[in-house]
């Protein structure tokens, strides 16, 4: 180390720190992999054999120590060319130095560049089917990464916005989706109808389950809600009568495009191919499943943006920044902080119902934590209140998830690794830039900047 | 206008207050002096409810506010800048007004933001600059600026001049007296900063460990020789 710092300039590396380092990651690498990968249970005539694949375990060990050892090697070239990393970064040039007006157009131009970016985004999942591509398969799983989308903008609400840590929000989907498919089948009510009221019962836990937790902070906080969304998969489970328990509940309603039903044939009136004169076809449904819940994502997206401006949005930020300047300026954080979970819950719920109505079939295995683990990682690697960052997350996570179904076990890994490697790329999220909810004009008359401020109304507390 | 009478107020079992009494009057500027962890930030916050005292009452336009939530306290007129300023880091100079307005009636907004506009003219120019990326001296009279937004009668400040260049307290101190000389603003300063506090005061308390030591007009504690003894000599 000492004397590669002496002789800068020159590219001698320090093999022997680097060798340690990998042989360290190389250690962990098969103290985690020697029973993954090291051993496998088959099915052999006799029973359940263990059998053995150290090669793999080799393969795999091999690999971590190759890597870190050129990542060692990487970083002490870095640190001897001058960390350029550190020093000339413009975001650090920017401070204090620039006036008024270019910060004011800057802000225009990523503005512009975001609504544009937005814009594309919708045409191409509005466009999605139509393209040539688009089979059976893309189309459920663009469905798919919607919902997710959806659940992630629901989540934001509490993580971005607010800033509350929230490890259970799979609850808020999973009472959503009981709500429907019970409500459906025990008083026969339509999808449109239940779709409300899923979300104002998903709405409610929000509010029970937040009262009692939301004077607790940060890790405290992430805790009890990891607990909340475990107690209710647990009723859920155990409550036999009522849910179904590990059965689940089948035969759920599917929906209807305004009560024609997506069926051959209907026991009464006509169906949805019947009336508008077209030929059968399952894709109809998958159809119209995959713009359903594209408009109830963009309705959630369109929520937020418009609460994100209001007193309350505002409230939710500030709260997320400094709890103490809040209080001190009459906010009532219990209250802000309760809107943010029952509205998040909200969301949670409507995006529940879809799912319910989607699969025809739920059960609590759908409702796991690794769930709330994945929503709560497409909101943090979007970057954490970025509405365009979830998309992206959702499309990297879901996305690669199904695009990698055919690694099987490695499937887990190459999603570990991709959350790795936007981490270490990222470490505030694909997009960690915050819009402003209002940007003044450049440099007005001062009677002029009063006129156009939007006034706050109402009362945030 | 803000009466404190015999407060003690308590962090768990460890006793911050020992019953502290003073009064600030309509139309003053009332300073608090004191070393660190004499009491001081705490007797604000006792002020505005958290921590709620044992014992004794605070007063406010003669209805009894002892412990009452601090929201509520606020809606009656009061404003607090806490320590270390507290301003909003990732939000704007203009969002960060705007969240200091939330307690007010929406129809002034405008007339008080044009107010802060003119006393701090440097927010002005900031406006739609992030609060992180404000300098420290920006920053605090972001802070003062954001109490002011919910149009208060009394202005409680916590320790303005705290980490601020000698040059930059004396523009934020030049400030604080402008607000009471022409809107007659009640303010109640805390400081570290004796000499600057004494000398900006009509009136000033000394505080030390949880107890009121000395008081006297500012001039009068400026001149007191216990009082330079432990506050004045050796550089302020
Ligand atoms: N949150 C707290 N919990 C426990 N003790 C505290 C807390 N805040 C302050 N104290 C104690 O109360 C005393 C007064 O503190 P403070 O009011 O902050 O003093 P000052 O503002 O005059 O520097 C100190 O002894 C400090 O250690
Ligand atoms: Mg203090």
């Amino acid at each position: 180390m000492q004397e590669g710092q002496t002789s800068a300039g020159s590219l001698e590396f320090d093999i022997v720190a680097a060798g340690k380092e990998a042989i360290l990651a190389a250690l962990v690498a098969l103290g985690l992999t020697i029973f993954m990968l090291g051993f496998r249970a088959t099915d052999a005539p006799g029973g359940l054999q263990l059998a053995t694949r150290f090669d793999w375990v080799a393969i795999g060990v091999l690999c971590v120590f190759a890597g870190r050892f050129l990542i060692a090697l990487l970083r002490q070239k870095k640190e001897k060319s001058g960390s350029f990393l550190g020093k000339g970064k413009p975001a650090q040039k920017e401070q204090g130095t620039e006036t008024a007006s270019q910060i004011s157009d800057r802000l225009k131009r990523v503005k512009r560049f975001s609504h544009l970016i937005g814009l594309a985004m919708v045409a191409a999942a509005i466009f999605l089917p139509l393209s040539p591509i688009a089979d059976r398969y893309i189309v459920d799983t663009a469905t798919l990464v919607v919902t997710y989308v959806m659940l992630g903008w629901g989540l934001n609400i509490v993580v971005g916005l607010a800033g509350l840590l929230d490890l259970g929000y799979v609850a808020f989907y999973a009472v959503g989706a009981y709500s429907y498919a019970l409500i459906s089948q025990y008083y026969g009510l339509s999808f449109w109808v239940c779709l409300p009221l899923a979300g104002l019962l998903a709405g409610t836990f929000g509010i029970i389950l937040g009262f009692p937790v939301l004077r607790l902070r940060g890790d405290y906080l992430a805790i009890v809600t990891l607990g909340f969304g475990e107690i209710i998969r647990v009723v859920l489970i155990n409550w036999y009568s009522l849910t179904g328990g590990p059965d689940g509940i089948s035969g759920i309603d599917r929906p209807s495009f305004f009560g024609l039903p997506f069926a051959r044939v209907a026991k009464d009136g006509e169906t949805f191919h019947q009336f508008f004169g077209l030929d059968y076809s399952s894709m109809h449904r998958i159809l119209f499943l995959y713009y359903l819940i594209l408009i109830m994502a963009l309705l959630t997206n369109w929520a937020v943006l418009r609460l994100r401006k209001l007193p309350i949005g505002r409230a939710w930020e500030a709260l997320r920044e400094d709890e103490i300047a809040c209080r001190s300026l009459g906010i009532n954080p219990t209250n802000t902080k309760l809107t943010a979970f029952a509205i998040g819950a909200m969301f949670g719920g409507f995006a529940g119902s879809f799912f319910a109505t989607r699969q025809g079939f739920i059960s609590p295995e759908s409702f796991v934590f690794i769930e709330s683990a994945v929503i709560l990682a497409i909101v943090v690697l979007g970057g954490m209140g970025s509405q365009i960052g979830v998309v992206f997350a959702s499309v990297v996570l879901i996305g690669g998830f199904e695009f990698f179904r055919d690694l099987d076990e490695f499937r887990m890994l190459a999603f570990g690794g991709a959350m790795v490697l936007i981490m270490v790329w990222r470490p505030k999220g694909l997009l960690s830039f915050r819009e402003p909810t209002i940007t003044m004009s450049a440099d007005p008359p001062p009677g002029k900047d009063g006129q156009q401020s939007p006034r706050p109304v109402g009362d945030a507390a | 206008m803000l009466e404190i009478e015999n407060v003690h107020s308590f962090y768990g079992s460890i006793q911050a207050l020992k019953g502290v009494s003073l009064s600030v009057e309509q139309g003053e500027i009332v300073t608090l002096i004191g070393a660190n962890g004499a009491g001081k930030s705490t007797l604000l916050m006792t002020i505005c409810g958290q921590p709620k005292p044992r014992e004794g009452r605070v007063i406010l336009d003669g209805q009894e506010i002892t412990g009452k939530p601090i929201y509520d306290i606020i809606r009656m007129g009061v404003a607090h800048s806490p320590e270390g300023r507290r301003i909003f880091p990732r939000m704007t100079v203009f969002e960060n007004l705007q969240m200091g307005a939330v307690t007010a009636n929406p129809e002034h907004f405008d007339q008080d933001l044009e107010r802060c506009y003119q006393l701090f003219p440097r927010l002005r120019e900031r406006r739609n600059q992030t609060g992180g990326t404000l300098s420290g001296g920006e920053q605090q009279m972001l802070a003062i600026a954001r109490a002011l937004m919910s149009r208060p009668r009394l202005l409680l400040l916590d320790e303005p001049s705290l980490g601020l260049a000698p040059m930059v307290v004396k523009q934020i101190f030049e400030v604080i007296e402008e607000i009471n000389r022409k809107e007659k603003m009640t303010i109640f300063l805390v400081e570290q900063n004796a000499y600057h506090a004494l000398k900006l005061a009509h009136r000033g308390y000394v505080m030390v460990t949880g107890e009121i030591w000395r008081t006297g007009t500012g001039a009068e504690l400026l001149a007191n020789e216990e009082v330079r003894a432990a506050y004045l000599e050796g550089g302020h």
